[in-house]
């Protein structure tokens, strides 16, 4: 076992929140088409609210901190938060469309130790990520501050959301990736908006092009390990958790709602109510999240992809039970597999199947010891 | 025997869990995990208290062991933890280094 597996696993023992998403701000200077997000700025925590709440997060034994929103340099005080949470001793990672990364600021992120920049990028072509971004010139704009975060030392991810618009780009956003010295993860994902809204999926890859990415090597790597059929359900797996949401991970809104993960927002409390302990150890929501094992799921306990599958139970709650399938990652574990899930066979569709397949990229969280 | 003064690198992430420092390095994410004994000498690196007296009062006084072996154990360790990068060991006391907060105009 990796010491990152034996971190993870200690923290789900003794009931740790060791990564957190913490969302400082909606708005944002992009308006990229798939967003899941109202990008408006009501309610937003104040500099001295976010800082009160990492030291509480790093009095629980939060180490990952996720550091993100909307676009989280569009906050004047964006630094001055990152600041208090390097000077907390947090692992911070940063998520940010680039845009407003000049020198100054990439030497500040480096100054900082930030661990991790990583930037959304549609494409490699202006008129593709442009066109999704909604911002001329962002595409631009984004790589030089790519190139001026790398000139630091800094380590970039480009992380490349596919969807039906710009599938046949991600080649050309690898090789820019390369070019650059960056990562490169690849994410399917599209969510529906948290406000329920489903619209956005329309822009889900369709199956066929779903199937593509499962095939290509350069993307996954061994293609007939990626889509072996599953083995066998163990025990492992029916006694195992979902994914990390609510065990060992969470999200904090600029508002300052505190939800599974940011892809399963069920408020557990609001921390300008409560302490982030009494909502961790405490909420009626996290409690039931955490009761869950893959026995326990309606349809899916009995499917045969209950141990591979990369089931989402935010999604599944949108859906209207998180105890329920994620028809996504139904769709996703038959495109990949050729297998039909149990939920598929039982043809308990759901409002979300008619618009075509997507990926969503929670693993499933290793079951408990 | 040359006595050191250890300081934390401020280019580490770092969290106690469940009493062992868990510690990833900035520059190359390499992640570690101190034993009870190491995370005790982690802590007290403050760069101003020399290592001899961290042994002593946060090891000796702790655990039933011997100074001059326990210090040979944490002067090993604390090489090995300079050599990642994640600890500095100095001959002087120095200020523990802090994290710059200069705004940027």
């Amino acid at each position: 076992m990796s010491l990152m597996a034996e971190l993870n696993q200690r923290a789900l023992h003794r009931g740790v929140p060791l990564s957190v998403h913490l969302d400082v701000t909606y708005r944002c200077n992009e308006r990229c088409e798939h967003c899941y997000l109202e990008h408006d700025g009501d309610g937003e925590m104040t500099t001295a609210e976010i800082k009160n709440i990492l030291d509480q997060l790093a009095a629980a034994g939060v180490f990952f901190l996720t550091i993100s929103g909307g676009e989280p340099l569009i906050r004047r005080d964006c630094f001055e938060i990152i600041e208090h949470a390097r000077a907390l001793r947090f692992n911070v990672k940063l998520k940010t469309n680039a845009v407003l990364i000049r020198e100054k600021e990439a030497r500040r992120l480096r100054e900082l130790n930030v661990e991790q920049v990583q930037i959304s990028v549609y494409s490699h072509r202006a008129e593709v990520h442009d066109g999704i971004s909604k911002l001329p010139g962002s595409l631009k704009r984004t790589i030089a501050g790519i190139r001026l975060l790398r000139a630091q030392g800094l380590k970039v991810t480009l992380a490349n959301v596919l969807m039906k618009g710009n599938r046949q780009d991600s080649e050309g956003v690898r090789q820019l990736a390369a070019e650059v010295g960056a990562h490169y993860t690849l994410d399917p994902t599209i969510t529906p908006m948290m406000s329920g809204d489903t619209s956005v999926l329309r822009l889900r890859l369709p199956s066929n092009q779903l199937r593509s990415v499962f095939e290509d090597s350069n993307l996954v790597g061994d293609v007939a390990e990626f889509c072996a059929p599953p083995p066998p359900v163990d025990d492992d797996a029916r006694e195992g958790y979902p994914c990390s949401a609510g065990h060992t991970a969470c999200y904090v809104s600029p508002r300052g709602e505190v939800y599974p993960c940011v892809q399963f927002p069920i408020t557990c409390g609001n921390l300008r109510e409560q302490s982030f302990r009494e909502i961790w150890e405490n909420s009626p929501q996290f409690l039931e999240v955490r009761s869950i094992r893959g026995k326990d799921l309606t349809t899916c306990s009995s499917c045969n992809h209950l141990g591979t599958c990369t089931r989402c139970p935010g999604l599944a709650w949108m859906e209207g039970n998180m105890r329920g399938p994620s028809s996504a990652d139904c769709e996703k574990s038959y495109v990949r597999t050729g297998i039909a899930s149990a939920a598929m066979l039982a043809g308990s569709g759901s409002s979300f199947s008619s618009v075509g397949s997507g990926l969503i990229q929670i693993q499933p969280f290793a079951a408990h010891a | 025997m040359n006595d050191v003064y250890i300081s934390r690198s401020t280019a580490v992430a770092a969290r106690e869990l469940a009493g062992e420092m868990v510690i990833m390095s900035a520059v190359d994410s390499t992640l570690f995990s101190l034993n009870e004994t190491a995370s005790l000498i982690w802590q007290a690196a403050d760069g101003k208290t020399p290592l001899s007296e961290i042994v002593e009062l946060r090891i000796c006084n702790e655990f039933d062991v011997v100074l001059e072996d326990a210090y040979r154990d944490a002067m090993a360790l604390v090489e090995e933890l300079a050599g990642y990068g994640i600890l500095q060991l100095s001959d002087q006391p120095v200020a523990e280094s802090t994290l710059e907060v200069a705004k940027i105009a």
